[in-house]
């Protein structure tokens, strides 16, 4: 192993323009999605019948809904929905990966065949299709969409994961700490999975965005986040009922959801560009 | 190549087997009694003792999977509650209308893709590869469903140049099947597009990096020729693998594509089958959607030796 790193001079990370934006961008959702729980200029669910549809103003920076809604504060309450579930997601998701994984490339055998044959098989699922599969056989709500969001990308971590393992269960610093007698467990704690941190991380970074799109994707479909609340998501799928009387009501949601997804992807490429350098070309 | 053929055929069983058990339980969850659950909220005690022998309730689990699977393989897939027809009717006319909006979403993505992420990768860290890529990331962020609104108020209402609602099967009548074809397609395969391109650009500067490439520019080989004879073709061999695995990305992006623009395709049956609680059409649109995306990368991976020679299946 020690060849390749000592062919390239270790790079040093000067963060890029893309990473820079990127980490605005998602500072600013993060923000949002916390100024969400705390404070919105209007009940996002307060229905006023007397301001249906209306355009955008100084009252109401970015025009109300059919109900009469604010749309800023449902934008806002709407942040803090999706960047819950896609935090939980990505968590749930990539500890029990992680831990699925690593125990599956450690201790390998019939345990490695049946973990690998059980992920082959949900990843023939495109991950949507699983969450949908799971959303239908459930009652729904937020819990419901983090858990089919969870169980869906399991598999892609496990796989990278065990991967990354495989390779460093080979090296000559595990046989060293296998030789200086210490316990399989201690090595694979101590030695194997805090080199996988960086590559966890990177991966973790990209199932936020994947949750998160796909949160909107289930709650545009009407199967994600149960109305009155808001989720940016539903409200694009209420808008194409408005499309010609208020466009901009599918402006803003969609802007919100692209934008943030552009936060995550730079920030991910970035993380990439220092974590994992098998990918350095992406 | 044989060997390598009856192999990949021969690993794909036990997925095949796995996710098809997957499907058959899911409907197990379902709190109440799964015979009551597949024949829907009727009172109905023949139809109901009917469903019963027919799933071999009393009877182990694996062998009421097995069962089923039987039932599966001659093509019975149960009848729909809602609609009172056979589900493989439904999947059938369903599943052209999904074929018709992906196969050619696939087809722009890759034309799009290729030449973009090679002229990318061969501009490497100039400003036409900076633009090619700030594209790819940009839509590659943008969800297709709220690409399809966009595209649909645009191009739809305010310049009405496609029809915004509805569906014409381009087999009937091809041109205007084709124009409610135009924006579902291209809003699908934009999206997928900005993951290609960086796909493609990534494997071509591996190959790019590689000494024989060197080797032909030294020899004199004109740029052209040494990107398209040396470069392009051997970075092919990723870019083929990752359409199959694009095409699953498709298959459930068309799910929100067909609801956007009210195609009647596998998604959109689906996504209302789960509004109606009828188990039996959530249960085949799985079913079908799995299958072909398990036998769509299967081709993929049988043809992956045309591409890469290196190929062979290992022990």
């Amino acid at each position: 192993m020690s060849d390749e790193s000592a062919r390239e001079p270790t790079r040093i990370a000067r963060p890029g323009p893309g990473a820079i934006i990127g980490l605005i961008l998602v500072a600013a959702v993060l923000l949002a999605a916390l100024t969400g729980s705390i404070y919105t200029p209007f009940d996002p669910i307060g229905i006023d019948a007397d301001n249906r549809l209306a355009a955008p103003s100084l009252h109401h920076w970015l025009g109300t809904d059919e109900w009469g809604r604010d749309i800023t504060s449902r934008l806002l309450a709407g942040a803090t929905v999706s960047v819950n579930i896609g935090l939980l997601t990505s968590l749930f998701a990539t500890t029990a990966g992680t831990l699925i994984g690593a125990a599956a490339g450690f201790i390998g055998g019939w345990l490695d065949r049946i973990v690998i044959a059980v992920m082959d098989a949900l990843l023939a699922f495109p991950s949507l299709i699983m969450a949908l599969g799971i959303v239908a056989v459930t009652n729904g709500g937020q819990m419901a969409v983090v858990g089919a969001l969870s169980f869906a990308y399991v598999p892609s971590v496990v796989r990278v994961v065990r991967a990354s393992v495989l390779t460093l269960r080979r090296k000559d610093f595990v046989d060293a700490s296998t030789v200086m007698g210490n316990s399989r467990a201690f090595t694979l704690g101590r030695h194997i999975l805090p080199n996988t941190v960086g590559m966890v991380i990177v991966l973790a970074t990209s199932l936020f965005g994947w949750a998160l799109l796909a949160e909107s994707a289930l709650s545009f479909l009407g199967l994600g986040v149960p109305p009155p609340a808001p989720s940016w998501g539903g409200m694009l799928a209420d808008s194409r009922n408005y499309f010609e009387d208020a466009p901009w009501l599918a402006l803003a949601p969609g802007l919100a959801i692209a934008a943030t997804l552009l936060g995550i992807n730079l920030v991910g490429d970035a993380l990439r560009d220092r974590f994992d350098p098998r990918t350095r070309y992406l | 190549m044989t060997r390598y053929l009856a192999g990949r055929l021969l690993l794909t069983l036990p997925t095949l087997l796995l996710a098809t058990a997957l499907v058959f339980f899911m409907v197990r969850l379902v709190p109440g009694d799964p015979a009551q659950v597949l024949l829907g909220d009727v009172d109905n005690p023949a139809a109901l003792a009917h469903i019963r022998a027919t799933l071999g309730l009393d009877q182990p689990v694996w062998l009421q999977y097995a069962r089923w699977l039987g039932r599966v393989l001659s093509g019975d897939l149960g009848i729909s509650i809602v609609q009172q027809r056979p589900v493989a009717a439904l999947l059938w006319s369903a599943f052209g209308v999904t074929a018709s909006l992906v196969i050619p979403a696939v087809l722009v993505a890759v034309l799009i893709a290729i030449p973009a992420g090679s002229l990318a990768a061969w501009k490497h860290h100039r400003p036409t590869d900076t633009a090619i890529m700030a594209f790819a990331t940009l839509f590659l962020s943008i969800p297709s469903f709220w690409l399809g609104l966009l595209f649909l108020l645009v191009f739809g209402i305010e310049l009405d140049l496609f029809p915004v609602v509805g569906y014409v099967c381009p087999c009937s009548d091809w041109r205007a099947g084709l124009r409610y074809l135009v924006l579902p397609v291209f809003s699908l395969a934009l999206i997928e597009t900005g993951v290609l391109v960086r796909m493609v650009r990534a494997s071509t500067l591996e190959v790019l990096s590689l000494e024989y490439v060197t080797h032909a520019r030294a020899k004199g080989l004109s740029e052209w020729i040494v990107m398209w004879r040396h470069v392009v073709r051997n970075a092919m061999a990723p870019t083929w693998a990752l359409i199959g695995l694009t095409l699953g990305a498709l298959l459930g992006g068309a799910v929100v594509t067909e609801t956007v623009f009210t195609l009647p395709g596998l998604g959109r049956l689906m996504v209302e089958s789960i509004f109606a609680r009828d188990y039996p059409v959530v249960q085949g649109c799985m079913l079908l959607i799995t299958v072909t995306y398990v036998a769509v990368n299967l081709l993929i991976e049988l043809t992956y030796p045309l591409f890469d020679p290196g190929v062979r299946l290992e022990r």
